[in-house]
């Protein structure tokens, strides 16, 4: 009896199969690296009845055939990746999902674990906010649209302590201004707006990352485009560390501190200076929690380059001995600063949270003017590992949070003065542009994504329970896998050719949008350009409603 | 579409001057107002020249609130000019009971106080005024300045013209600068204050187009000076970017176009004073603007200057003739007033300069 074992209807994805269409070629098996499905053997016996002189008579025959079956197993089991379907010549092959699964519950019962897994939130309980707000100051006659594609557009932003006028250290000398000889100010970048979130070397693998690395210094030196990238928690190889790429990247350092060692064992040899330095406090796709990188993917080289022997990561959620906020100015910004002689902006990552608008407000009284970056991170933001719970859960949405901080600078007279960055689950339906555009509208200085890059990259998950198996190392496409053999998967050049792609079409969608407002500027907090249909976010984000 | 226009002189001209440049671009205006600042006064304001010259329309109770206050605040009334008003039922013009133009003595406590004391005074003076005026809608107050005159009226630019018999030549109102719009703001309500020109401490702006950057300048504005309030008008902006940038930073005029419509990146990093700029731009983009604007503006000097955004998409045009020099929208508006000029000397403001006219009318232009 098999009673009380997992069964197959339980499991979230089943194995559609139809034998009389298989070849039995393998590819779907030799290529799931789930180890859902399997060969197996099926036994099948023919009765018949024949006629003869004496009425009938019976004849049977029996065989064994081989056939895919479906693995049944809170381990190795179908994600729905659909790899199979892709490899099968005959189409005879395709996960189909279950809508009374109760893999959950049946998985806790079994191991006694939290369940984990990569991707983001997958309970899409209402429609997103952003998706229900529209660019609706359209220009007419007095106030001509621009051309998007003649026209030419400004699309920087900063990163980096911007200060008052007042401040800004300049003296007259003949008529003309100039900075003042004695005093310095803080550093402060122009780029691209949208800018690759945080995902470690760790999570993503190294052709992956290097995937991305490539692309974005395609896209600033080739393409014209500034966009930076933040190297996630662990560090990043010496080699880049010692390369003049370095200043495209963003160095994060999270409560682990993984890679820092390197880090800063390279910086004598260091040509350029980082893009910016990026303290992760929190993440929204956890808030709360730490990150996870799972022994399965903390391989060798993984440990080389975060300085950790094997196992089961877990970056505390929070800086550990950072007792305030103040403190934590004091602490980390001034360290960081020093450490890269204040010329490097030094910016902070939080969870979007009931208490963000709180450290924001403190961040904006600093008065060494050293915080130069305020990055908000949504719910249903997410690449790498976590757990269910949290990631399903847990978290706020990053509009109202990142508007709220956005008016509160306002209020003192201070916005854009620490730029805020936000993300989560931006361009989660595919329109970076539309996103990044409305978040910018309501006060961010720029976004910046996770899961949407690994998608450009050919992630086959989906917010809807697809794949999402990030957290177990055993990636289909080679993206966030450490396997070798699976990595390989991953064709680099196609990737980083995929993501300058769909930056520049991004590119061309961010001046198509900002083109029939008349701007050739980003439109920071210019919340007028946007009409919502509805009232109560239209009344909660302070724009105009529609209907 | 507003149409506005801005007459230096060197000799004494009446305001008719103004309403005559208006006249020809009247396509332009839907007859909703006309509005005038002239500064350096001549005629029998010629004489008061140190002293504030109070500019107000209101009602007889807000006379009184008006007067109780100053003189509360120890002003004396040397001189009053009540314009004769010509009122026909058939003229399309909302009026108010009372027009006041009226110059008064500093108060005693002032009398050794510096320059900046009483443009403080007559600041908060005015600020307050427009507050107390406000609470039962009795009035409204230009300015409140030395040597400064201001007229705004809701209705039709001709039979406001007509009304207070601005087509004639009348020798009392004379100025050797005189700022006029017709047509008020579309975006907003018709109001009194909405109607350019504005004015602050001596500084004048009008502008044609529209500042698609509203919002944001407006939320940075607010918190950058007391005196930058109402906001009736999205080109009240300009106004308030002026004054803080030449007036509260000190910075040279030319600056104020790389505030206004900084240089893309991209060429601010081939410049030699790429540090500068960048610094500018990084600072003041909440003072950006980013719309088709076309703006004339006077500083406490009396030096005229005309600037336009970066995208081109509205005109003004520097014509200048023997004593005067004229800037406007619209050229038809210099033909009517100086036919007999060289139109070929006329200087059409480009995107990338601020032209800049000096008491001598000696005309600059200054490259972004
Ligand atoms: S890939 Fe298709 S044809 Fe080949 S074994 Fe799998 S199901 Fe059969
Ligand atoms: S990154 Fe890989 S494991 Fe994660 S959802 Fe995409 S395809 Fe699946």
């Amino acid at each position: 009896m098999k009673l009380n074992k997992i069964a197959l209807d339980d499991l979230p994805w089943i194995i559609e199969y139809e034998s009389d269409k298989c070849m039995l070629c393998g590819k779907c098996v030799a290529s799931c690296s789930f180890s859902a499905i399997k060969v197996g053997v099926q036994k099948r016996k023919k009765v018949r009845a024949i006629s003869n002189e004496e009425g009938f008579s019976i004849d049977s025959d029996q065989k064994a055939i081989p056939v895919i079956q479906q693995n049944i197993d809170e381990n190795d089991y179908c994600r729905g990746c659909g790899i199979c379907t892709k490899v099968c010549p005959n189409g005879a092959i395709r996960p189909v999902r279950n809508k009374t699964e109760i893999f959950g519950t049946r998985y806790r019962s079994k191991t006694g674990e939290s369940v984990k897994r990569g991707g983001r939130t997958n309970l899409h309980t209402e429609g997103r906010t952003l998706d229900k707000i529209k660019v609706g100051r359209i220009s007419q006659m007095t106030d001509p649209s621009l051309d998007a594609l003649r026209h030419t557009f400004d699309l920087r932003t900063n990163l980096g302590r911007v200060l008052n006028p007042k401040d800004i250290d300049l003296e007259i000398v003949n008529g003309e201004l100039q900075p003042s000889k004695t005093k310095s100010i803080p550093p402060n970048r122009s780029i691209y707006p949208i800018l690759i979130g945080d995902m470690s070397i760790g999570a993503l693998s190294p052709r992956m990352w290097e995937a991305v690395a490539i692309a974005v210094a395609y896209l600033n030196e080739v393409k014209g485009i500034p966009i930076r990238m933040s190297t996630g928690e662990g560090g990043l190889p010496e080699k880049l560390l010692r390369s003049r790429y370095l200043k495209y990247m963003i160095l994060q350092i999270a409560s682990g501190h993984f890679g820092w060692n390197r880090i800063i064992d390279s910086m004598p040899y260091m040509q350029e200076d980082p893009a910016g330095i990026l303290i992760k406090i929190g993440q929204g796709a956890k808030p709360g929690d730490g990150g996870l990188l799972m022994a399965e993917k903390n391989v060798k080289l993984i440990q080389e380059i975060r300085g950790v022997p094997k196992a089961d990561l877990l970056s505390p959620p929070n800086h550990q001995g950072l007792y305030s906020i103040e403190e934590s100015v004091q602490k980390m910004f001034l360290s960081l600063n020093c450490a890269f002689k204040f010329k490097v902006p030094v910016a902070v990552k939080v969870a979007a949270s009931a208490t963000s608008v709180s450290v924001y407000n403190n961040l904006l009284r600093d008065p060494y003017n050293i915080v130069g970056g305020f990055f908000l991170d949504g719910i249903a933001g997410g690449t790498g590992a976590a757990h269910e719970i949290s990631l399903n859960h847990t978290g706020h949405p990053i509009v109202s949070k990142l508007r709220d901080c956005y008016l509160t600078a306002v209020r003192q007279g201070k916005q854009g003065q620490i730029p805020l960055f936000a993300a989560g689950g931006v361009g989660m339906n595919g329109n970076l542009a539309a996103d990044a555009f409305k978040l910018i509208c309501l006060g961010a200085s720029g976004v910046f994504i996770g899961r949407l890059v690994l998608q450009m990259a050919g992630c086959v998950g989906n917010d809807f329970g697809k794949c999402n198996a990030c957290n177990t190392g055993r990636c289909p496409m080679g993206i966030t896998t450490q396997n070798p053999k699976l990595a390989k998967r991953l064709d680099i050049d196609q990737v980083a050719q995929n993501i300058v792609n769909y930056i520049c079409a991004t590119d061309i969608e961010l001046k198509k949008l900002l083109a029939p407002v008349g701007n050739s500027t980003l439109p920071i907090g210019r919340s007028d350009a946007l009409i919502c249909v509805d009232k109560n976010v239209a009344d909660r984000l302070d724009i105009q409603h529609v209907c | 579409m507003c149409r506005i226009g801005a007459i230096k002189s060197k000799k004494y001209i009446h305001p008719s001057l103004a309403l005559k440049l208006m006249r020809s671009q009247q396509k332009g205006h839907d007859n909703s107002g006309f509005a005038f600042v002239m500064q350096d006064l001549g005629g029998i304001f010629e004489n008061y020249k140190n002293l504030p010259t109070l500019s107000m329309a209101c009602s007889d109770a807000g006379m009184k609130i008006a007067e109780d206050y100053l003189h509360s605040l120890g002003f004396v009334r040397v001189f009053q000019f009540t314009p004769e008003v010509y009122p026909d039922a058939k003229l399309d013009i909302k009026t108010m009971p009372n027009y006041v133009f009226e110059v008064f003595q500093y108060p005693k406590t002032y009398k050794n106080a510096s320059k900046e004391e009483k443009e403080e005074l007559l600041v908060n003076s005015r600020l307050k005024l427009r507050k107390l005026l406000e609470e039962d809608d009795e009035g409204y107050v230009y300015s409140f300045w030395e040597d400064v005159l201001t007229l705004k009226e809701i209705g039709n630019p001709k039979d406001i013209g007509t009304y207070f018999n601005l087509w004639g030549e009348d020798v009392n109102i004379r100025s050797k600068i005189i700022t006029a719009q017709c047509r008020q703001n579309t975006n907003y309500d018709i109001v009194r204050y909405a109607a350019h020109p504005f004015f602050l401490q001596g500084y004048t702006t009008l502008t044609n187009g529209e500042n698609t950057f509203y919002e944001k300048n407006k939320l940075a504005q607010k918190n950058l000076h007391k005196a930058y309030i109402g906001f009736e008008s999205d080109s009240q902006c300009f106004l308030y970017t002026l004054h803080y940038v030449h007036k509260i930073l000190k910075w040279p005029l030319k600056y104020f176009k790389h505030v206004l419509t900084p240089l893309p990146y991209e060429e601010i990093e081939k410049r030699d004073d790429k540090e500068v700029l960048t610094r500018i731009k990084t600072s003041m983009a909440n003072l950006a603007i980013n719309g088709p604007n076309t703006t004339i503006g006077v500083l406490p000097d009396g030096t005229m200057l005309s600037v336009e955004d970066s995208k081109k998409l509205r005109p003004t045009v520097v014509c200048k003739h023997n004593d005067m020099v004229i800037i406007t929208s619209e050229v038809c508006g210099a033909n009517e007033i100086m036919p007999d000029r060289n139109s070929n000397d006329d200087i059409y403001t480009n995107e990338r300069e601020i032209v800049v006219v000096d008491n001598d009318l000696n005309i600059e232009r200054i490259p972004q």
